[in-house]
């Protein structure tokens, strides 16, 4: 139970600290908005208050240096700067990495703790003893709060504890709460009936109580009670792998550190060689309660070394990725075999079978959609970092930029958000560096001072697109036409479309950056995005007007294991297309063949295509039927086609890959297994397009 | 049965808060204006428990724990009252005139919920 009151602050304080990071943020836009103002002392005030109860008092303390900045702040006593803003992240990086660190691994830095809040106190003109606040808090790391810890409580309420409406056994229920726990109600003062008042409390509680969250919680406990009450609470043991199971206290230690007997006594019992407990109470030391109550704490004791030994378990669980990948693998096989059973089953004419067939198809597909939505994630956490860096390179190139972001909801696959965290930075950059102009250069060119780069995503069929869109100068066409015919791309009379000319762009080492920044300018950068994104399958479109901004979009397929795929034959073989890149299929005549002279051009709709005949091109014998298919396809914004024998359908494909032998196969990117066992390869669409131009120039 | 709460305060909004937030958590609540409406209401009915403000009109906080205690009815139910500094001098007072604890405002309702659990169990 402790341990996900713990998780639930943890996740509840990283939750806070990015919503402190984006109000710090407008709040450096907006420094006057006591609103802010007021969200951010707010955050500050909950991660310090709830941290302390769950045993983060390094973190609490911390915390609390930077709240009282923020309550001077908020009372009018500071202004919001610039400086302050950068410390006041820098300590919530520090908050973060604390809380990081707080699951063992090494701690946080202290130095770094210190550096900021000599800074905020500098701001503040407060006296500052860094030293003395830096060596609290390394006493706090080194008390272990996450060490488990046995305390003994001994509670006495006054008598009159009712009449302020207290009841005890709330208090003790709350005490459970936080750990295991034994509880022994002592009632020797307990008068007898006649004597005694219903509405006074006679009783004391002695408890023993393991726990991991601190004294600090248990005394928050007993917040409301503290003075009407006498109350002790004492550390037993600490929990840590050194302690043996055979090292616990005998009953008259336990009694003799209680105070219920002096040594002395216990020297003198002892003496006598017999069960120390009925000894006490037969020489009138101790009550028969007394005893009752230390037995109980021998006990819980000892229990509570067993159950050290038990490992935790938490309510969720880490597993290794490459475990689910395993999974997920696993799952593409089961729905391979299941569509052979399907496709089996409808050649017979056995009811049953079929019955099956369609339960074993129903339950696949609920398999396949659960164990890949277990690798779902939403894509908003790499939002927030972005906003970082957006904020701190416009700081680096002395642009004012404001990053706005739309569906940071949209989930994708786990691996593909992390293999497009450095395609989307290069990308940003890219919009900071080349596209955001300089305040002057806006607001002389009649913009807004502020430029802004917008980062969304959303779902559109089985991918995402992710669109990165600023108000920047645009692509220069011509500086882009020129630098494409420098580097023999395109041919000086080439009449490209504009998609098409951006498209140059994504070439290696182009790039038209005047001069060489820290951010960009190298060169190398555009290609790299693409190969990325290639590699997860995704295309890359830019689209951009002059003067008025840059748009960018980013389709990605969901996921990397199963894609939709359109099924087509080529004499005796299969192949597979992804559909995302499909756009129609059209039929290619022997006459139109004729008409084209030669040329692989096919006029769709008074459009000149350029197709591929995949027969050709893998050699494939046989005779070619009369009328053949060209499936169109649109890679970059070129619309290309591929002549196959037959379109047989959409297809769901379980992506297997090829081995190491057929790894560099040109123009396949893997293969699948078919219903009846055959097998289909899959087409790299946008390699077999890029090679086929390769040749042809 | 769900337990009944008596929100006692002049502010309309932290009694909407309050009483929006006890609702949730599946409890049934009484609203008062000051002190006076409250111990009215009180005189009527039995409730469970109470959380009232410290600055009203007519009646304060104080004034409404110790007429509270005075009824038979509410001498042992938990008194939660709302202040708005947490100096100890307004708690005490507090206290004894016989609340059972207390809340600093301004507060989240996940913590007025904690509270609330914490005395009523």
């Amino acid at each position: 139970m402790i341990d996900v009151h713990r998780q639930a602050f943890k996740e509840e304080a990283y939750e806070l600290l990015s919503e402190l990071e984006s109000s710090l943020l407008e709040l450096e836009e907006g420094p006057d908005d006591s609103d802010l103002i007021g969200r951010v002392f707010r955050a500050m005030h909950t991660i310090k208050g709830s941290g302390s109860m769950f045993g983060f008092d390094d973190i609490a303390h911390f915390t609390h240096e930077v709240e009282t900045i923020f309550d001077m702040v908020r009372n009018g006593k500071l202004q919001v700067t610039k400086t302050l803003v950068n410390l006041t992240l820098s300590a919530r990086d520090q908050i973060k990495s604390m809380l990081d660190n707080s699951d063992g691994g090494g701690g946080a830095d202290l130095a770094e703790s210190g550096r900021i809040i000599a800074g905020l106190r500098a701001l503040a003109s407060l006296e500052a003893p860094v030293a003395a606040q830096a060596q609290t808090e390394a006493k706090h790391r080194a008390a272990g709060t996450d060490a488990r810890v046995t305390y003994r409580v001994r509670f006495q309420p006054n008598p009159e504890i009712f009449s302020c409406g207290s009841n005890p056994l709330n208090l003790l229920a709350e005490l459970r709460d936080l750990g295991p726990c034994n509880v022994v109600a002592q009632t020797a003062a307990l008068p007898a009936l006649e004597d005694m008042d219903p509405e006074l409390c006679y009783i004391l509680w002695d408890v023993v109580l393991t726990t991991d969250q601190g004294l600090n919680a248990i005394r928050d406990v007993f917040i409301f009670v503290e003075d009407d009450c006498v109350l002790s609470i004492d550390k037993i043991a600490e929990y840590d792998e050194a302690s043996g199971p055979e090292n616990h206290q005998k009953l008259g230690e336990i009694m003799r550190d209680r105070g219920d007997i002096s040594a002395e006594e216990m020297a003198a019992v002892l003496a006598k060689q017999q069960r120390f407990g009925e000894l006490a109470v037969a020489n009138g030391l101790v009550t028969e309660d007394k005893v009752e109550s230390a037995l109980v704490e021998q006990r819980h004791v000892q229990a509570v070394r067993q159950e050290k030994q038990n490992a935790d378990a938490g309510n969720s669980i880490r597993v290794p990725a490459e475990r689910l990948d395993v999974l997920v693998n696993l799952v593409g096989e089961l729905v391979t075999v299941q569509a052979r059973l399907s496709q089996t089953a409808a050649g017979r004419a056995d009811a049953e079978l079929v019955a099956i067939a369609e339960e074993v198809e129903r339950l696949t597909g609920e398999l396949r959609d659960s164990a890949l939505n277990i690798r779902m994630l939403p894509i908003g956490s790499t939002f927030s970092k972005f906003k970082r860096l957006v904020r701190d390179l416009s700081g680096e190139l002395g642009k004012e930029i404001e990053m706005t972001t739309d569906g940071a909801e949209t989930e994708l696959d786990k691996t593909v958000i992390e293999r497009l965290n450095d395609p989307l930075v290069h990308l940003i950059r890219n919009s900071i560096d080349h596209g955001v102009e300089l305040p002057e250069v806006r607001i002389a060119a009649g913009k807004p001072r502020f430029g802004t780069v917008h980062l969304s995503a959303v779902h559109s069929g089985d991918s995402v697109l992710i669109t990165i869109k600023d108000d920047g100068a645009g692509l220069d066409k011509e500086a882009i036409r020129a630098k494409a015919v420098e580097r023999g791309l395109i041919s000086a009379s080439a009449e490209l479309p504009e998609k098409e000319l951006f498209a140059q762009i994504f070439a290696p080492g182009f790039s038209t950056a005047k001069k060489v920044s820290s951010v960009s300018g190298r060169g190398v950068g555009m290609d790299v995005v693409k190969r990325a994104i290639d590699q997860l399958r995704g295309t890359i479109e830019l689209a951009s007007v002059h003067g008025e901004g840059t748009r960018i979009m980013v389709r990605i397929p969901l996921t990397l294991a199963i894609i939709e795929s359109l099924l087509v034959r080529i004499g005796g073989d299969f192949y597979m297309l992804p559909l995302s890149m499909v756009d129609e299929c059209v039929e290619l005549t022997r006459e139109d063949v004729a008409r084209a002279h030669g040329r692989n051009l096919a006029n769709v709709r008074d459009h000149l295509v350029p197709y591929i005949p995949l027969r050709e091109r893998f050699l494939i014998p046989g005779a070619v039927p009369d009328i053949e298919q060209i499936v169109i396809t649109q890679v970059n914004g070129v619309r290309v086609g591929f002549v196959v024998d037959q379109v047989i359908g959409e297809h769901q494909t379980v992506i297997k890959s090829l081995g190491r032998a057929y790894k560099n196969a040109e123009g396949i990117s893997g293969a699948t297994i078919l219903g009846d066992g055959s097998v289909a390869l899959i087409l790299d669409v946008p390699q077999l397009v890029q090679s086929v131009e390769a040749e042809a120039a | 049965m769900a337990k009944i709460i008596m929100t006692a305060d002049d502010s309309a909004s932290v009694r909407q808060m309050v009483s929006f937030t006890l609702k949730q958590g599946g409890y049934e609540v009484v609203e008062a204006v000051d002190g006076k409406d409250a111990l009215q209401k009180l005189a009527g009915r039995k409730v469970d428990m109470l959380i009232t403000d410290l600055n009203m009109p007519n009646l304060d906080g104080i004034g409404l724990i110790k007429g509270a205690r005075a009824l038979p009815s509410c001498k042992f139910i938990p008194i939660i009252m709302l202040t708005t500094e947490s100096t100890d001098t307004k708690k005490q007072e507090g206290k004894s005139a016989g609340a059972t604890g207390w809340i600093v405002k301004p507060f989240k309702p996940e913590q007025l919920m904690a509270v609330v659990k914490k005395v009523l169990g």
